[in-house]
């Protein structure tokens, strides 16, 4: 009965700005931890979302989406709810006032021929459709070599895509939307 | 093309946040995590989320509505199971945020903001308040018309979609540059409900229809 648009134009929903206000609706207290932090294998990740002036962006959203750490894809629901054993494989943060945000998780496992990596989201005002980028671990350069998405990427850019580390299991992963050094998005 | 493009110069905020460079286009392959998408469970979700007129001691003032619709794939199949979240601004255009210094009353019975999970015909249903319209600072005189804020997640992380759904016959659809930054007028019409006398519950709140359409994903683009 209903069609899928009311006109019968073909195509999906068109997409808009999360906005300023979100604050209060989409974050939620367990977003950003995906794992419980005294997890042996927890890692932290941390980071700061910036502008094209290189001023941090205190409203934006981020998502992070991967593999467990044997590179298995969680099937699971406990992305809200979370208790502390089963692996949703999904966290989301809102940034704060420095534009930083935070995640603990686990280290992904690989996933077929792909070097290990966690899929980011960013939702911000100002973004009138998400940016998608992925993070990769600075250790695993031989595995990068052979990643076929990294491969499709300029070799002077790809640095964007990778996490420097910042001490035992702690990450940094910085988010420029534009300007110097902005970091490579995905399109899909 | 259905999306906005990431600049936009008249929605001023996009001129330092979108990206100058051309997205990389990768190609997937079968078992890229992104071609997957998380889950959610009932249980995780609280019992008050899908109402939000029943979420505070009293009732909410403004305009009682429901607003319904399915979430369907680029082949018109429901998509069953999936989570959306909604938000929004009161009666009297304010959000419960600390951001938001509009200065209208705040509603203490009201919070504007909500979530489920679609059923096996891919069916959303929140009851809420119609939201007021606001004024925001992009350039003089500047005002939203009335939405709904959508989050959804669908079957593949390619697909998720944060959106705003708007009323019919808003005057303020040709002032608003968010709105206008689609530059295709029939994309722009997907983003408005349609009033429903079906959906319309007599003696109690009127009723909106709206269908949410998600993107392929590239294995099927």
């Amino acid at each position: 009965m209903t069609t899928a648009s009311h006109d019968g134009a073909p195509g999906p929903t068109p997409s808009q700005t999360v906005g300023p206000f979100f604050g209060y609706a989409l974050p939620y207290e367990t977003g950003p931890r995906v794992v419980p932090g005294w997890r042996p294998d927890a890692i932290d990740v941390r980071g700061r979302v910036l502008d094209g002036a290189g001023e941090p962006v205190p409203d934006a959203l981020l998502e992070i989406w991967q593999a467990d750490e044997s590179g298995r894809i969680p099937r699971r629901p406990g992305g809200i709810v979370r208790d502390g054993h089963d692996f949703s494989g999904f966290g989301r943060c809102g940034t704060d006032a420095d534009g930083a945000f935070w995640f603990t998780t686990v280290k992904p496992g690989a996933v077929g021929d792909g070097a290990p990596c966690i899929a980011v989201l960013v939702f911000a005002r100002g973004l009138l459709k998400p940016v998608f980028t992925r993070l990769y671990f600075p250790e695993d350069e031989t595995a990068h070599a052979a990643d076929p998405l990294l491969g499709a990427v300029p070799a002077e850019r790809r640095a964007t895509l990778i996490a420097a580390r910042e001490g035992e299991r702690r990450y940094r992963f910085d988010i420029r939307l534009q300007g110097d050094r902005e970091t490579v998005f995905l399109g899909f | 093309m259905t999306h906005p493009p990431y600049l936009s110069p008249g929605y001023k905020s996009t001129v330092l946040r979108a990206p100058a460079q051309e997205l990389v286009m990768p190609k997937l392959g079968p078992d890229s995590v992104e071609l997957a998408s998380p889950v959610f469970g009932h249980q995780e979700l609280g019992r008050l989320d899908e109402d939000l007129t029943v979420q505070h001691p009293g009732e909410p003032l403004g305009e009682r509505i429901v607003v319904t619709g399915r979430v369907l794939d680029g082949q018109g199949r429901p998509v069953r199971g999936t989570l959306v979240e909604v938000w929004q601004a009161n009666a009297a255009g304010r959000y419960a945020h600390l951001g938001d210094i509009h200065p209208a009353p705040l509603d203490p019975n009201f919070t504007g903001a909500g979530r489920c999970l679609t059923d096996d015909d891919g069916r959303y249903r929140f009851v809420t308040i119609k939201p007021g319209a606001y004024p925001w600072r992009n350039h003089h005189n500047a005002w939203r018309p009335a939405h709904i804020h959508f989050s959804v997640f669908g079957t593949a992380f390619t697909q998720r979609l944060i959106t705003q759904m708007y009323f019919p016959g808003d005057p303020l659809f040709a002032y608003d540059p968010i709105f206008q930054s689609i530059p295709d007028e029939r994309a722009r019409e997907k983003l408005i409900c349609r009033f429903d006398m079906d959906t319309t519950e007599p003696e109690w709140a009127l009723g909106y229809q709206w269908d949410i359409v998600l993107g392929d994903t590239p294995m099927e683009a």
